[in-house]
């Protein structure tokens, strides 16, 4: 397999076939149809985008709202500059915090006193809140994995099981997360006490929340991959008299995991979906909570700090998608490999 | 007489709406140990459903199958299947789909002695260095190669074939008939083979039984195929036995076509 092979397959599977024609082009194949290819994948898109902002800038300036102008393209890009800034100044400030601490921990052993480390309490930036956002959406997103792919083998394995379960799942599929998060709130509090907690409240609220509302594609993908095992491969099982665990692990759950993935998949992307709602009840220090935080705070940056979350919850939703995408691609034993 | 392989009175009934539907109904047929023996019959009259209960994928309603003096309870790997379609799980390669059925049926092997008779028989086929090929990697003729390994490896007293070459091209269809030919001259192995070419049953087997068309199908006549092994295709086919003895199947499936078309509320 050529080198060239090789990157377009990489490129294919982690969701960037876009830029396929441009590698092409850069080895000098088929000039004119990659110029076409790349017109109808990057110049339609960037026409379209171009068109969206276009028409952001010019509605925009037309609406008075009563904290200013909502904001065009240009004061969202600004503030999202600020915001890198702010992040900027706001890692300074600690850098210089901690180094302050050494050389008073110095003073204070040369003077014999006793010292106690100090933690820097600076407010959270931009970043810090992504970063909690995404450590809440995963941990909920494993807590759903780990409940549902069990359940949903059962389901599969099982038309029984799948028919006592079926009324649950299909009552609790459509529940909103804001009807579960006052719920959960309440029994995490209950349940959760602990002087000395590993995580936040508001962590394990959001995080459940999450788990509640994205364990059922996944339950729901991996019943269905189980189910649909090739008649001539549970014949071959048969034929072979494997035990039930060589059944479950050598046919039924390696035919079930390309639904599985997809199930992942997109519970992943209704946890993300879920966790913006979900933070900003129960004031998880995420970009919900930033989001409720900007609402609250009725500044004229408010409505470009919040279309900047807009876009960066959109941005992050993109990559996770991608991301599973390029998983579930190395699970799928369907494809035919590149022919070297 | 006794045979190696025996169905006895053996019938399928399925219940129906309109009361029971009788597939299969008086099914008597002998293997002798070694013998090669193929089914031919109109498509959906039954044949397919005769094998699949020798080989215990499907209920017996009727009758029973007796192989080596045991009747048979269920499948099992004494009996080996290949499938029409090739069966091959994707996620193993060719060598790790046979050694799923050596694993089971040589569990006392040591591991290496297991690894042998893989590669044993996956060279047997002709798949000597596709060990690690995955079934996405190989043509539908190597697929049924490794399909074909993956029953002689679990040395089944009985071969099961189920319109093997079916779904292939008619040249690999030739080249898998050598192949299958050769095979049994080595392992010497009872067979039954299911399919609906004339040529094919005539080449492989010592005797072809004819199934009347369904319902309640049965066995219609048996036409033993006295040509020497080992065998060559390009000497039968000059002989003019070969041409006789097809005339004599063409005969008895066209008299079977006959018999649909005056009775068409039967179907």
């Amino acid at each position: 397999m050529s080198n060239k092979v090789r990157v377009i397959r990489g490129l294919d599977m982690v969701g960037l076939g876009l830029l396929v024609p441009f590698v092409k082009l850069a080895t000098g194949e088929a000039p004119r149809t990659q110029a076409r290819e790349i017109l109808q994948s990057v110049g339609l898109p960037v026409l379209a985008i171009g068109a969206f902002l276009l028409a952001w800038s010019l509605l925009a300036s037309s609406v008075e709202t009563s904290i200013g102008s909502v904001p065009g393209p240009i004061a969202v890009a600004t503030e999202a500059g600020n915001l890198v800034a702010d992040h900027r100044a706001e890692r300074a400030k600690e850098a210089a915090f901690y180094e302050r601490m050494e050389t008073l921990k110095l003073k204070y052993a040369e003077e014999g006193k006793p010292w106690k480390d100090r933690r820097y309490s600076g407010k959270p930036t931009y970043f810090d809140q992504i970063l909690t956002s995404l450590k809440t959406v995963f941990a909920g997103f494993v807590l759903a994995s780990l409940i549902a792919v069990p359940l949903g083998i059962l389901c599969g394995l099982s038309d029984r099981f799948y028919a006592a379960l079926n009324p649950l799942i299909q009552v609790f599929k459509p529940v909103s997360p804001l009807a579960w998060l006052p719920i959960v709130m309440i029994l995490v509090s209950a349940l959760y006490t602990s002087a000395d907690p590993m995580f936040e409240k508001s962590f394990i609220s959001s995080a459940v929340t999450v788990a509640l509302c994205s364990l059922w594609p996944t339950l729901v993908n991996t019943a269905l991959g189980v189910a649909s095992v090739d008649p001539d491969h549970m014949n071959v099982a048969r034929v072979l008299k494997l035990s039930q665990m060589e059944r479950v692990f050598k046919i039924v759950l390696p035919s079930a995991l390309p639904l599985i993935f997809t199930g992942l998949r997109l519970s992943l992307g209704v946890g993300w979906m879920v966790l913006i709602a979900a933070e900003m009840l129960a004031q998880n220090p995420g970009l919900g909570k930033f989001v409720w935080d900007m609402f609250q705070n009725g500044s004229s940056q408010t409505l470009a700090q919040i279309m900047v979350a807009v876009f960066t919850i959109g941005l992050i939703g993109f990559a996770l998608d991608r991301m599973m995408s390029f998983v579930q691609s190395l699970v799928s034993f369907d494809v035919a490999p590149a022919k070297a | 007489m006794t045979g190696y392989l025996e169905m006895y009175n053996l019938g399928k009934t399925y219940p129906g709406a309109d009361g029971p539907a009788v597939i299969v109904e008086g099914f008597d047929l002998s293997l002798q140990q070694g013998e090669f023996v193929s089914l031919i019959g109109h498509s959906g009259c039954g044949k397919s459903t005769v094998l699949s209960m020798v080989a215990g994928l499907n209920s017996i309603s009727d009758g029973g199958v007796v192989v080596d003096g045991r009747e048979i309870d269920g499948p099992g790997p004494d009996r080996g299947v290949v499938f029409q379609a090739p069966s091959l799980l994707p996620w193993f390669t060719a060598f790790d789909n046979v050694m799923l059925g050596v694993n089971k049926v040589f569990a006392h092997a040591t591991p290496a002695e297991r690894s042998d008779i893989v590669e044993h028989y996956l060279t047997v086929v002709g798949l000597g260095d596709a060990l690690e090929k995955r079934p996405a990697e190989l043509s539908g003729g190597m697929r049924q190669r490794v399909g074909i390994a993956r029953a002689l490896a679990l040395a089944p007293k009985v071969l099961l074939l189920d319109e093997p070459f079916g779904m292939l091209d008619s040249l690999t269809r030739l080249e898998l008939q050598d192949l299958l030919l050769q095979v049994r001259d080595r392992e010497k192995i009872t067979t039954l083979m299911v399919t609906h070419d004339v040529d094919e049953a005539i080449f492989l087997s010592d005797r072809v039984t004819m199934m009347t068309n369904g319902p309640a199908a049965r066995v219609g006549d048996i036409l033993p195929i006295p040509f020497e092994r080992p065998r060559e295709r390009t000497a039968l086919l000059e002989s003019d036995e070969y041409y006789r003895l097809r005339e004599h199947l063409l005969a008895f499936l066209e008299g079977q076509e006959l018999k649909r078309g005056i009775a068409p509320a039967a179907a």
